[in-house]
């Protein structure tokens, strides 16, 4: 029996990087203010038209961009709903996601049964892919390697660039960062359409790096998932790969448990990602004062420019 | 840039609060038109599919107030919660976790406890989902963690519970290892209306469970409008600092509002099990724990809205299974439909409380006519009275 | 005056839309109704059921227009969408996942004229009819080539739950295996799912990890197959042909064929002399069988299997003794073969399959 742990953590990053992909979208999107429950519905939208357009005879580059846009456009209207019209945040978030995720099965009927002509593919770093342990993080496909760049971007962007700094004062206090002549509404648009960008990015991950077809509701509900990791992460991006990984990885150890016959029983591992989320975030939420730091006060409610 | 601009109305308007859904449904009537034209179908046939035909007959009423009936009771707790400023998301695990509860009780006392069997189910399913919102009001009380998130991973725990139970201990040892559990006997189900002699109900499967919902609405109305206690806890969730101050505790509001919403969904978890399943097995997830979320939203968190909103869904829901059947339109165009109804019920509401003006030369706006602060707009009953 | 006259003319109206309909039924074509669990869009169980009313109504060139319901929740919902079918004059309906059970029965009881078929479950009724397909002889087949495929000596099966139809599928696949090559090991990973891509594609690199090197799957999605393509590992399709999924991994597929069942339910009807046994078919009744086999396979292994496969659908037992349990204790004696009722409640691993079977003591 092999004990190497390598297959269990390149498990858990396969796993890993579309979570962290759409969680650090929709971070951004809750640091402007606006928590926007469409992720599920964005994310099949975004899969489903990189899978067409990759299907027509585009390249990677044309299918992801089709797969962002995608996904922005669904963040558009959750967008125009919620800030133009101050439509109740959490009704327009879970609406976009059955208007996705109908969107997406009706189109998506032409497009079963076939297998991606073009998919994303791991391109491993000579000498260190072979790494006993880490080695994986070194054996990603192009969409991982921007994930992980991207924590360290998002990360830049929001604590030591202008911008970001304004994204979060507006996420803080729209009126605030309004009377200091911010354009809200139009950061907070920003802020929108890059969290759908970032859905589109990790639905065209499971299309096209992952399962390498079309299947109604590929998702399986990990935009929840993703959701859940903002939470857990206190709106800081490291911590998001940080849960994207202990997600991805209790799972596969729950699965990897079962090959070397320990006899818990499956239902208990199978819950096992969910209580571990628990607990952690549990630990790492009584420091209190750290919280309250990183939640962005102005979260979930609608700020109306024109008062 | 557009001629338009929105302005705050100075109290929310009335006529608006009857036009906007007036308008919505026009803009659906519109958006459908066009749907269903681009797929050949008869507009007016698949409108009269969708909203008048799954109703238009006592047996469709009977599924449309059954199908109304758990949505309604969840979303008026979910209601409650959130005007606490808490997000009870995990309303769908409190729901699983109440009809275990009941589940246990029937199986286990089907032959001894006679008429008492179905009140103490009901007692023990709302006491079930109370447990399960407690593990998430402990917690957010006691250690600060995000009720968001943990009380949708307990939905997916909860689940696991119900799956370990219909394989393992409470399987029905007659079900060739399917997971099952017995068939309830008629001692712990709801009785049905057409058992009670209205004949009118005959062959439908609307039970007295709806009782429940039906008495919850005004209860849940008395508490968030009318008691000192619905009135703190809606200040604990919007200014948190000004209830501390006035003796009211954040925690309190956590346990009240997970409690609240735990025990209706407990309930809605007992009607299903004790009414149209009438047994408990793995594949019971109606995802009435979600839905109601979008209830309570709709109803903007006013309880005499909630019943509303959970007739709007279960009518959306018949509606789509109806043009499935009649029209065999698939499953995903309903969802297509459900999804823009929603997205133009919501834009619409902005009506309610802004009015559209014309926008002057330079574009800024100078009068406002009323200032508010961004956090207070979810104050108890705003927009409703 | 202009009110009553349109009053009479609609209910003149009305009342002739009703005796046309009367005199029309006889040479209309029957309704019959297929209430579906997924989508049809899944590429699996549900896809392979609709490949299957396609098929039933060309054969019936227009003498039966179908109906199909997708994506219906196993829980109170069934019932409401079943008797909506019955009641809107469908004389046959086919409830294709386990869980309609008790609703398809409940609604039988009101609709005595409406026949009605249930896919995989075990309680019948005077007009409900159980039809089932024997998808281990399949999983015995496909057992067979991994048996020759397999470098390792490792087998895996991604699972979904621990139900007899599930377990005994795992048993053949293994039988098939051990009899080409009798040290073989199968390893199973239960998901405690029938659909998340992601936890299926998870559970396939838990298995490769342990050294597994051909997999097969219980479960709706084609994750594991393409988990097989991109390890350098082998693979099966399940329900329906996949070899389009993962072309290099891809040994064969075990498919599920409901075309034929359909087609002689419709025309039994058509008949007036509906089908009333159960029907639990397999390789003999052209239910399933195990299709689009992968030119690598070597010559011998396609003619195990061929020979294997004449037998089955020559009406021997997949079943049949010797056949030992986990611990090694006879369970079927040489010549004895499991009966239906016991295949059909199965809770025990045969020898060769690793791990204890859930709620197994």
């Amino acid at each position: 029996m092999s004990l190497s742990i390598t297959p269990l953590v390149a498990s858990a990053i396969a796993a890993a990087i579309p979570l962290l992909i759409a969680a650090l979208g929709e971070l951004v999107t809750e640091r402007a203010g606006l928590l926007n429950l469409g992720v599920e519905g964005m994310m099949l939208l975004g899969a489903l038209a990189a899978f067409a357009a990759i299907t027509h005879g585009a390249g990677l580059p044309v299918a992801l961009l089709a797969g962002m846009l995608a996904g922005a456009a669904g963040a558009l209207v959750y967008g125009f709903l919620t800030i133009s019209l101050q439509a109740s945040q959490v009704a327009t978030g879970l609406s976009l996601t059955i208007l996705g995720t109908g969107i997406s099965s009706f189109i998506g009927r032409g497009y079963v049964g076939y297998r991606a002509p073009e998919t994303f593919e791991p391109l491993p770093i000579p000498g260190l892919a072979t790494i006993p342990g880490i080695g994986p993080l070194f054996e990603l496909n192009v969409l991982g390697y921007a994930a992980v760049l991207a924590i360290g971007a998002v990360w830049y962007f929001l604590q030591r660039s202008r911008w970001g700094l304004e994204l979060r004062s507006v996420g803080e206090s729209p009126s605030v960062a309004r009377s200091l002549g911010l354009k809200v509404n139009r950061i907070r648009y920003a802020a929108v359409l890059f969290g759908g960008a970032m859905a589109g990015t990790a639905g065209t991950y499971y299309a096209l790096a992952q399962l390498k077809m079309w299947q109604e509701g590929l998702t399986s509900g990990n935009g929840w998932i993703a959701l859940a990791l903002v939470v857990f992460a206190t709106w800081r991006p490291a911590r998001v790969a940080i849960g994207a990984l202990l997600f991805g990885g209790v799972t596969a150890l729950g699965l990897w448990l079962q090959t070397v016959g320990v006899g818990v029983s499956t239902f208990a591992l199978a819950s096992l990602p969910y209580v571990a989320t628990i607990l952690v975030l549990v630990s790492i939420s009584a420091d209190r004062q750290a919280l309250r730091r990183h939640a962005p006060a102005a979260l979930g409610k609608p700020f109306f420019d024109g008062d | 840039m557009i001629g338009f601009e929105l302005v705050r109305r100075a109290a929310p308007s009335r006529h608006m609060q009857v036009l906007a859904p007036v308008q919505a449904v026009l803009l659906t009537l519109l958006a459908g038109l066009a749907l269903f034209a681009a797929l050949g179908q008869d507009p007016l046939r698949a409108f009269h599919e969708f909203f008048i035909a799954p109703v238009s007959s006592a047996n469709g009423l009977s599924e449309w107030l059954l199908k109304a009936s758990p949505l309604c009771l969840i979303g008026l707790g979910l209601a409650v919660a959130y005007r606490a400023n808490v997000w009870n998301i995990g309303a769908e695990g409190q729901m699983y976790i109440g009809g275990v509860c009941a589940t246990g009780l029937a199986i286990h006392f089907q032959d001894s406890w006679g008429p008492f069997l179905l009140p103490a189910m009901i007692v023990a399913g709302a006491l079930g989902g109370m447990f399960w919102a407690s593990i998430t009001a402990l917690c957010r009380a006691r250690f600060n963690a995000s009720e968001i998130l943990v009380s949708l991973m307990l939905t997916y725990v909860a689940n696991m519970v119900v799956k370990y139970l219909v394989f393992g201990p409470w399987q029905d040892p007659q079900a060739n290892n399917f997971p099952l559990t017995v068939e309830f006997q008629d001692d712990a189900l709801f009785p049905l209306f057409a058992a009670l002699g209205w004949e009118w109900f005959e062959g439908a499967r609307l039970n007295l469970s709806i009782v429940i919902t039906l008495v919850a609405i005004p209860l849940a109305w008395f508490f968030c409008e009318r008691t000192f206690a619905g009135f703190q806890l809606a200040v604990a969730g919007v200014a948190p600092a000004a209830a501390r101050y006035a003796g009211f505790s954040a925690p309190r509001a956590v346990w009240v509002a997970m409690l609240a919403s735990g025990g209706a969904a407990g309930l809605a978890g007992v009607s299903e099990v004790a009414g149209p399943i009438g047994q408990l097995n793995d594949r019971w997830t109606p995802e009435y724990g979600f839905t109601a979320i979008i209830v309570a939203a709709l109803a903007r968190l006013n309880p005499l809205a909630v019943p509303f909103a959970a007739l709007l869904m279960a009518l959306l829901y018949l509606g789509g299974e109806s043009v499935q059947i009649e029209l065999q339109l698939p499953k995903s165009i309903s969802q297509v439909f459900q999804g823009l109804l929603l997205m133009f019920l919501l834009g619409s509401e902005v009506l309610v409380r802004f009015r559209l003006r014309r926008r002057r030369e330079g574009g800024s706006v100078q009068a406002t006519e009323r200032s508010v602060d961004a956090g207070a707009r979810r104050s108890p009953g705003e927009g409703q009275r | 005056m202009k009110r009553s006259t349109f009053l009479g003319a609609a209910v003149v109206s009305v009342a002739m839309a009703g005796m046309g309909l009367g005199i029309a039924t006889a040479a209309e074509p029957i309704k019959a109704a297929f209430v579906y669990v997924g989508p049809v869009g899944d590429g699996g169980w549900t896809y392979a059921h609709d490949l299957g009313r396609k098929a039933m109504e060309k054969a019936l060139g227009g003498k039966v227009v179908s109906t199909i319901v997708e994506n219906v929740p196993e829980s109170g919902d069934a019932e409401r969408v079943i008797r909506d079918l019955a009641a809107k004059g469908n004389k046959l309906i086919f409830t294709t996942s386990f869980g309609y059970m008790d609703s398809t029965l409940k609604v039988a009881k009101s609709f005595p004229k409406v026949e009605f078929y249930h896919a995989t479950g075990f309680k019948s009724a005077p007009n409900v009819t159980i039809y089932n397909s024997r998808m281990y002889e399949p999983a015995y087949l496909a057992g067979i080539i991994a048996g020759h495929m397999s470098k390792s000596g490792k087998l895996g099966v991604v699972a979904s739950f621990p139900i007899p139809e599930v377990v005994r599928n795992i048993n053949a696949y293994t039988m098939g295996a051990r009899m080409v090559n009798p040290a073989i090991t199968t390893k199973v990973v239960w998901v405690s799912t029938w659909y998340d891509p992601t936890k299926e594609r998870q559970a396939a690199e838990a298995l490769i990890g342990q050294g597994v090197d051909v997999l097969i799957q219980n479960t709706d999605s084609s994750a594991p197959l393409q988990a097989a393509q991109d390890k350098g590992v082998y693979a099966f399709g399940w329900d329906s042909d996949m070899t389009a999924y993962g072309p290099k991994a891809h040994l064969a597929s075990a498919i599920e064929i409901w075309g034929g069942y359909y087609t002689k339910a419709a025309e039994a009807a058509v008949a007036g002399k509906p089908l009333k046994q159960t029907v639990w078919g397999g390789i003999k009744e052209g239910m399933n069988d195990l299709v689009s086999i992968n030119p690598i396979v070597p010559e011998a292994a396609r003619k195990q299997v061929a020979d294997k496969r004449a037998e089955i659908a020559g009406g021997k037992l997949v079943f049949t003794g010797p056949i030992k349990g986990q611990d090694g204790t006879m369970k079927v004696a040489a010549g004895k073969s499991l009966t239906d009722k016991e295949i059909d409640s199965i809770n025990w691993y045969v020898e060769g399959v690793e791990g204890q079977l859930p709620g197994q003591k």
